[in-house]
């Protein structure tokens, strides 16, 4: 037998998998060189999303910028708005009230259950799971649902404006919140009934894409990736923004970074942020949402339509947009992926000088070939799905 | 205000190369020569006051009328201590090329490809600077900031 082989042609063979294909859910590509059924090389091509993210905020006023932020991680937009708006408030430095921060928590704990009920369910769809895939996308509509009576829009949001929010909550917000998170419970219950002890599952998942802490510290991950891997850092927990501090939640971590961990991560995830979203609405206090500057945030429209200064004020903010003082600031908060942070630089004028995003999904993509070389072609599935790469923040 | 410990520590170490240092809201700042940007950053990945074992985020900037025109800012975390640190690296126009940390944080590999794609600053020493977000043929770098805004270079569809 072994002399058969040892005579048998072989060569490495090369497969393109994407930017179009119905793993590659971000539009990315995969440039797989094989042997046999084993990776041995990968080359991973982005930028297929690309739309000069940086280019169109530098010509646009600093409030322009907050729909462009909807469409970075389009699964979890509240966050990426929460995060540019606190980036442009610490450039300013203002404070916002009291009951804006409880509401943007409550906003950025709803986008973040979005975001991982949309990954586990596309996870358990591309392994086959069509069932917890269906489950889950229901548990993501009754989420949606919420958002969208908090501000009107199930994806593209921009609700968080800079200096407060667009509207307050909505009426029986609570009682909505109280049925929504029972239903997202009883789905939960069934999705880990179907695949936490799964055979099929854990044999897709299990020691997939298992990467060390010193390892993945090293390539920049950050999130669910980086805590599976043991390491407990939360930029929530690390650096408390808004209200966080003041609630009470867990750092699930995994032990060794594999694909399962990452999975059991986000599932425990989703039950944290649904406790947040509780506790938020426990604690809230009555109050104004919006800072009463109104150089910053625009005024109510009675006040715009019958007062001189505040028709001015309205005036100057919407032509010539805020004005920060000229500086710099880096700001970071927790994303759906990981650390999603902010470096703007303003130089006075209306406009940013440069509105850098740090998008959490571009350091784990880079880590692909990383994940997978030496394992079978079929496990680049599972574990892309795991990384979670959201094509519009990773190409911008 | 109480001084940075980084800030102090890099003050003492590397006395020629820091241009200058500010806090402004509370972000430590450093601003280097880019020579020594390795040396820079090694150090302050391996001290065992600082740690900075995460490069959260590298990109550039174009400052278009301004001598030296470039910086190169690097955002670090410190996980043990909990710190974050900002260091821009002046690169002038003329010489549009700076060191390479990729051997320092293997994170900074995708991050140096698309600054160099965006800004057109050289990373010597990266093992593989290509494009990343543009395609390979496309020309200028449309970050800086004398790239016109409309400007169009489609690799498809009708001729402009």
């Amino acid at each position: 037998m072994s002399e058969i082989s040892k005579d048998l042609h072989t060569e490495h063979m090369v497969i393109n998998m994407g930017p179009s294909h119905p793993v590659t859910h971000g539009t990315v590509k995969f440039l797989a060189t094989l042997e046999g059924e084993t990776i041995i090389d990968l080359d991973v091509e982005i930028g297929y999303l690309h739309r000069g993210f940086e280019k169109m905020c530098e010509n646009s006023t600093w409030q322009q910028v907050i729909p462009y932020t909807d469409r970075l991680n389009y699964v979890s937009p509240l966050i990426n708005n929460t995060g540019y708006a606190l980036a442009v408030e610490k450039l300013l430095g203002i404070d916002v009230p009291e009951r804006c921060k409880y509401l943007r928590v409550i906003a950025c704990e709803l986008s973040r259950l979005s975001d991982h009920l949309t990954n586990v369910a596309a996870a358990g769809l591309e392994l086959g799971a069509f069932t917890a895939f269906l489950y889950f996308v229901e548990a993501r509509e009754l989420v949606w649902d919420l958002i969208e009576a908090l501000c009107g829009a199930r994806v593209t949001v921009n609700y968080i404006r800079i200096g407060g929010l667009k509207n307050d909550l909505p009426e029986r917000f609570e009682e909505k919140v109280k049925y929504t998170f029972k239903e997202v419970r009883r789905l939960w219950k069934d999705v880990d009934k179907l695949l936490t002890k799964n055979r099929i599952f854990i044999d897709r998942v299990r020691g997939v894409g298992a990467i060390s802490a010193e390892e993945a510290i090293a390539y920049g991950f950050t999130g669910p990736c980086l805590r599976a891997c043991g390491v407990p850092y939360d930029v929530r927990k690390a650096q408390p923004y808004l209200v966080y501090d003041r609630m009470d939640f867990e750092v699930p971590i995994g032990e060794t970074g594999d694909n399962y961990d990452k999975y059991l991560v986000r599932m425990e995830e989703i039950q944290q942020s649904m406790r947040i979203v509780e506790q938020a609405l426990a604690q809230m206090p009555d109050g104004p949402i919006n800072v009463r500057m109104p150089q910053v945030r625009m005024e109510p429209k009675e006040k715009i339509y019958s007062r001189i200064d505040s028709l001015i004020y309205h005036f100057k903010t919407v032509i010539e947009g805020i004005k920060p003082p000229p500086g710099e600031v880096y700001l970071a908060v927790e994303g759906g992926n990981g650390e999603l942070g902010f470096y703007l630089v303003s130089d006075g004028s209306g406009k940013p000088y440069k509105c850098r995003v740090r998008p959490p999904c571009f350091a784990l993509t880079a880590a692909m070939p990383r994940l997978v070389k030496g394992r079978l072609l079929a496990d680049i599935v599972p574990t892309f799905d795991m990384i979670n790469m959201i094509g519009g923040e990773c190409d911008r | 205000m109480k001084e940075s410990v980084t800030l102090k520590k890099l003050m003492e170490k590397f006395p020629d190369d820091i241009v200058g240092t500010h806090s402004y809201r509370g972000d430590d700042t450093a601003v280097v020569k880019k020579d020594k940007i390795r040396d820079i950053c090694l150090f302050l990945r391996d001290d065992p006051d600082l740690l900075y074992n995460f490069m959260m985020d590298l990109t550039a900037v174009d400052y278009l009328g301004r001598d030296p025109r470039f910086e190169v800012v690097y955002h670090l975390y410190s996980l043990p201590h909990n710190r974050r640190v900002r260091l821009k690296a002046l690169v002038p126009e003329s010489d549009p090329t700076i060191d390479s940390v990729v051997s320092v944080w293997v994170a900074a590999d995708w991050f140096e490809r698309e600054a160099y794609d965006m800004y057109g600053v050289k990373f010597i020493g990266h093992p593989n600077l290509r494009r990343i977000l543009l395609y390979e043929g496309f020309e200028g770098h449309p970050l800086r900031k004398d790239y016109p805004l409309k400007k169009r270079q489609p690799l498809i569809g009708p001729v402009n």
